[in-house]
């Protein structure tokens, strides 16, 4: 098992509220991990912590791509997120966004690829209107556009299907079971159908 | 995969492209510097633009130039990350960005912000109150140097005043004292530029006007990872 990502010890409290404690799991490659737990649970704040968007209480996530524990700046590289809270430029068109986001990653961009990835996600023909005119379920379609941007090894997802219509939900199916093939999927939800999915599961009570 | 020799000067050029992009079609920040700064430029000129005659007015003339610079500077130049907070894109600029291009970004989107001010507002300000420009080089070196490290220590203090929920009031009470070397520093050399002072007075000025920038970039970066994983 070359790629997995370790989750060790991992313990979060905000003030006197423990939301979870001493988490160990192994993700393996190729596989599904699915985060559940009611609203409040830590859901959300699990998958921040993979991301090393917020510090952990205690514990680490190692991420181990070819036998190797990739750093903080590795892991965003290879690491593709889709949130709820997270926001693209409104102000920008959907072509901006992703040629700024290969840029920031120090990825060439190209028109035909940020055309693929639009066409794909469902967006063909409206790259050039700005995000701001988007539907929420266009712009979660753009945001899965910009995760999927840079084929990232790991794709972490907090409520995947949230604003989507069926084929939105349909080509979520397609991306988790594309990603299973060559990654890993991280995901939280409480839908019984993402659910499914899982190789693996975390409830958090 | 870099696409140059330089991954961090290609990076925080996108980060530069897109922050203009955005201000091009906004004009959150530049509408609040520009406002300021006219506001106030008129208001000086028309209370104080008469008696701007003798030696000792090129005194109040320089410091009242930095106060307007230091002010617009205030009220515009933390929008760049406090417009990322607000809404929301800071998340997804983490998850693909290193800290340091980043801030070498936004460094130079405030630059350019600051310079397309000093560009309009300082021959306005000269015109207005009828001064005359002794030493023209020394005058550009000095406006230049000041509005450098105006935008150097706003930028890392945009980032931390966008962390924080007071953050109309926090960036002027932050900035005084760090800007404090270097607003001292710029009215002392503008005022020798324009003829209150010996000639030879204004390179020590410039000089710290350069260390100072230099100072505050490197303190910067060495500071901004925390600030911005915090």
């Amino acid at each position: 098992m070359q790629n997995y990502v370790a989750v060790k010890k991992l313990s979060k409290e905000y003030s006197c509220r423990r939301l979870f404690a001493d988490v160990s799991i192994t993700i393996p490659d190729r596989s599904v991990f699915v985060v559940l737990g009611h609203n409040g649970a830590g859901k959300t704040t699990f998958l921040r912590i993979i991301c090393g968007l917020v510090p952990a209480t205690s514990g680490q996530v190692d991420f181990v791509l070819c036998g190797n524990v990739l750093t903080a700046a590795e892991k965003r590289a290879k690491v593709g997120l889709v949130s709820p809270d997270l926001e693209l430029y409104g102000e920008l068109s959907a072509v901006e966004n992703l040629e700024f986001f290969s840029g920031v990653r120090g990825l060439p961009f190209s028109l035909q690829r940020a055309r693929e990835i639009l066409e794909f996600v469902g967006l063909k023909g409206r790259g050039h209107d700005y995000v701001a005119t988007y539907s929420s379920g266009m712009k979660q379609r753009m945001k899965y556009a910009q995760a999927l941007l840079h084929e990232p090894p790991i794709l972490i997802l907090d409520e995947p299907t949230a604003n989507l219509d069926e084929v939105g939900v349909a080509l979520v199916d397609t991306i988790i079971r594309r990603q299973k093939e060559k990654g890993i999927v991280i995901m939280a939800t409480n839908e019984p159908r993402e659910v499914c999915y899982g190789d693996q599961q975390l409830s958090l009570a | 995969m870099a696409t140059s020799s330089f991954p961090w000067l290609s990076r925080s050029l996108a980060v530069l492209r897109k922050d203009l992009r955005i201000e091009f079609r906004t004009r959150y920040a530049y509408s609040a510097l520009l406002m300021f700064a006219i506001t106030t430029l008129v208001t000086v000129s028309f209370s104080v633009g008469g008696f701007m005659s003798g030696p000792e007015m090129t005194d109040i003339a320089a410091a009242l130039l930095w106060i307007i610079l230091f002010f617009s500077a205030m009220a515009g130049l933390s929008r760049t990350f406090v417009q990322e907070e607000e809404s929301g894109t800071v998340i997804a600029l983490k998850m693909a960005a290193e800290p340091e291009p980043v801030y070498i970004g936004k460094y130079l989107f405030n630059v350019v912000l600051l310079f397309s001010l000093t560009v309009l507002v300082v021959p306005l300000f000269v015109v207005m109150l009828n001064l005359s420009v002794v030493l023209v080089g020394g005058f550009l070196a000095t406006v230049f140097l000041g509005a450098m490290g105006l935008a150097g220590a706003s930028t890392i203090l945009a980032a931390i005043v966008a962390k924080a929920g007071a953050k109309g009031s926090l960036m002027t009470v932050l900035s005084f004292p760090i800007l404090l070397p270097l607003m001292l520093g710029a009215i002392s050399a503008t005022r020798t530029a324009l003829g209150g002072g010996p000639p030879g007075a204004i390179n020590a000025d410039l000089l710290m006007l350069f260390f100072y920038n230099g100072v505050a970039l490197a303190a910067s970066l060495l500071l901004f990872e925390y600030v911005w994983n915090e």
